[in-house]
């Protein structure tokens, strides 16, 4: 697993409090793992915190999983 | 009280007699003695003091440096283990007041052991928990994120994080509680307005169970630096913390801030009885009033204070030779003699039977939260028939007819209470409780 997809779990499993074997690459935030609306917006802000990268609103509508969230930031760092 | 101050009383009470009757059927505490209700009041009669230097930051360079903050520590010594109360990943969605009143109105409920099973059940229980100040120190955490530029990385929780009424928010989510979710913001009247409203709630019909309080946590930067500013708080006291709340005393330069809260089950009487619940005790009467004088200070000879007790007699149907037992406001700044003065002026000679403690002397003003954990100790007042005692009481300032407790604890018969709470703004509020 790449350090970003690392990095990525970490921040889910800190953050909606859930155990790490559930934070699995297709887990969705809002259906597997427990999170609200206001979760997801406080994801989305602690994902643009940590690897310095801004995810615009209807980028961040697009993360609904936690693949999403690693796809997106590694194509942002690649380019 | 002349005769037609009496007669006036008598009919009021008939007026009254048709209502549904408030009784408490649940209790819960956290704050500066500690957790839970039992151990808080032991400590309390036992004469134990909750204040201290402040831990949870430096104080150095604030005038005051003395609070009464709720102790740490495994459940079973009476302590708080947050995690314990609140899943730790829901913690940073709330600030501390909003912890306190989640830890307090748990132990509230599940003491009262009501559970309700069906909707409309459900649909009868509300919640009413107040605050005084709300989430300040989230407030000024977000300040500090805004001015730094970084106003796009605001918690999207910052706003229900330190909004007053998500204790009610929260408590009712938890326990599935559908019926009316209300919050009181008098400042430190708010704990006693709850209790009132809530009790007039249930007497309206709204609701047949209603969970009623306050809840605190201002021992922040903001908090004791603002209080300081207003020259309320303490300072002559922080190398010995525990002599600096001392109502009455000559000596009292202030109040000490405490935190913490205090929660009560209110329960239709026939409700509670039919259930087989466990009754501490009986909301009677209850009274309001406005200043209408200055924003901190009470007027001379506090009017205000007399007449929010006058009319909790008239609602309870009582005289002043009812009550055995005051719960002051008595924070230990200057007013307390006020508060005194309007106690006896109210009470004439039966001021001379009167028992009338500060327990702010031993756990600090927990503001918002202050008249629901007094109204809590006057229902422990009257059930152990003690009244608790006011530390600190070496030289009075004021002489009184009034026994105001000085030191320790007294055995005494007490039946019915009233507790006082007057808050910012003139806003007094006094609540009378009984046995049941």
């Amino acid at each position: 697993m790449s350090e970003i997809a690392d990095k990525v779990k970490k921040i889910v499993v800190e953050h909606l409090g859930v155990e790490e074997s559930k934070v699995t690459p297709e887990a969705s935030f809002i259906d597997d793992l427990g999170a609200d609306s206001l979760d997801t917006v406080e994801l989305v802000m602690a994902f643009e915190e940590a690897f310095n990268v801004e995810i615009p609103e209807d980028a961040a509508e697009k993360i609904t999983t936690v693949k999403d969230a690693i796809d997106y930031i590694e194509k942002q760092k690649a380019a | 009280m002349s005769n037609g101050e009496r007669a006036g009383l008598l009919l009021s009470a008939g007026m009254n007699s048709g209502r549904r009757r408030v009784v408490v059927t649940g209790m819960g505490i956290v704050g500066p003695l500690g957790l839970g209700v039992e151990n808080v009041w032991s400590r309390l009669i036992a004469g134990e003091n909750g204040i201290g230097k402040i831990s949870q930051f430096d104080a150095s360079d604030l005038p005051a440096q003395v609070a009464g903050e709720v102790p740490e520590g495994p459940r079973e010594e009476g302590k708080l283990t947050l995690s314990e109360w609140v899943p730790t990943k829901d913690q940073r969605k709330m600030d501390r007041f909003i912890h306190m009143g989640l830890v307090a109105a748990t132990e509230a409920v599940e003491d009262s052991g009501w559970k309700p099973q069906t909707e409309e059940e459900k649909c009868r229980t509300g919640v009413m928990i107040g605050s005084g100040i709300g989430g300040l120190q989230t407030i000024y955490d977000a300040s500090i994120t805004v001015h730094e530029g970084r106003a796009k990385r605001l918690s999207p929780f910052f706003i229900p994080s330190a909004l007053i009424n998500l204790v009610s928010g929260h408590v009712s989510i938890k326990y599935g509680f559908q019926g009316p979710n209300h919050s009181v913001v008098t400042a430190c009247a708010t704990g006693v307005h709850a209790i009132g409203d809530a009790a007039r709630l249930i007497m309206f019909g709204d609701a047949d169970v209603m969970v009623a309080g306050g809840a605190e946590a201002t021992v922040c930067p903001l908090g004791i630096a603002g209080f300081c500013s207003a020259r309320a708080l303490s300072t002559g006291f922080n190398a010995t913390p525990q002599q600096a709340s001392r109502p009455w005393d000559k000596d009292r330069d202030g109040f000490v801030m405490g935190e913490g809260s205090g929660i009560v089950v209110l329960e239709e009487y026939e409700h509670a009885k039919a259930r087989g619940a466990k009754i501490y005790g009986e909301i009677i009467g209850y009274g309001m009033s406005g200043d209408a004088y200055h924003i901190t200070a009470p007027s001379e000879g506090h009017y205000g204070a007399y007449r929010a007790m006058r009319s909790a007699l008239q609602s309870a149907g009582l005289t002043t030779a009812d009550i055995n037992y005051v719960n002051a406001h008595g924070t230990s700044t200057m007013a307390d003699d006020l508060e005194l003065e309007a106690v006896e002026r109210l009470f004439g000679d039966d001021a001379k039977k009167l028992a009338m403690s500060s327990t702010k002397s031993a756990t600090g003003h927990l503001l918002g939260a202050a008249g629901a954990v007094e109204a809590i100790f006057s229902i422990l007042a009257i059930r152990d028939n003690v009244a608790p005692p006011t530390l600190n009481l070496d030289n009075p300032s004021r002489e009184s007819v009034i026994d105001r407790v000085a030191h320790t604890a007294q055995q005494r018969p007490i039946n019915v209470a009233l507790s006082n709470s007057f808050g910012f703004g003139g806003t007094n509020a006094s609540l009378i409780v009984r046995g049941v």
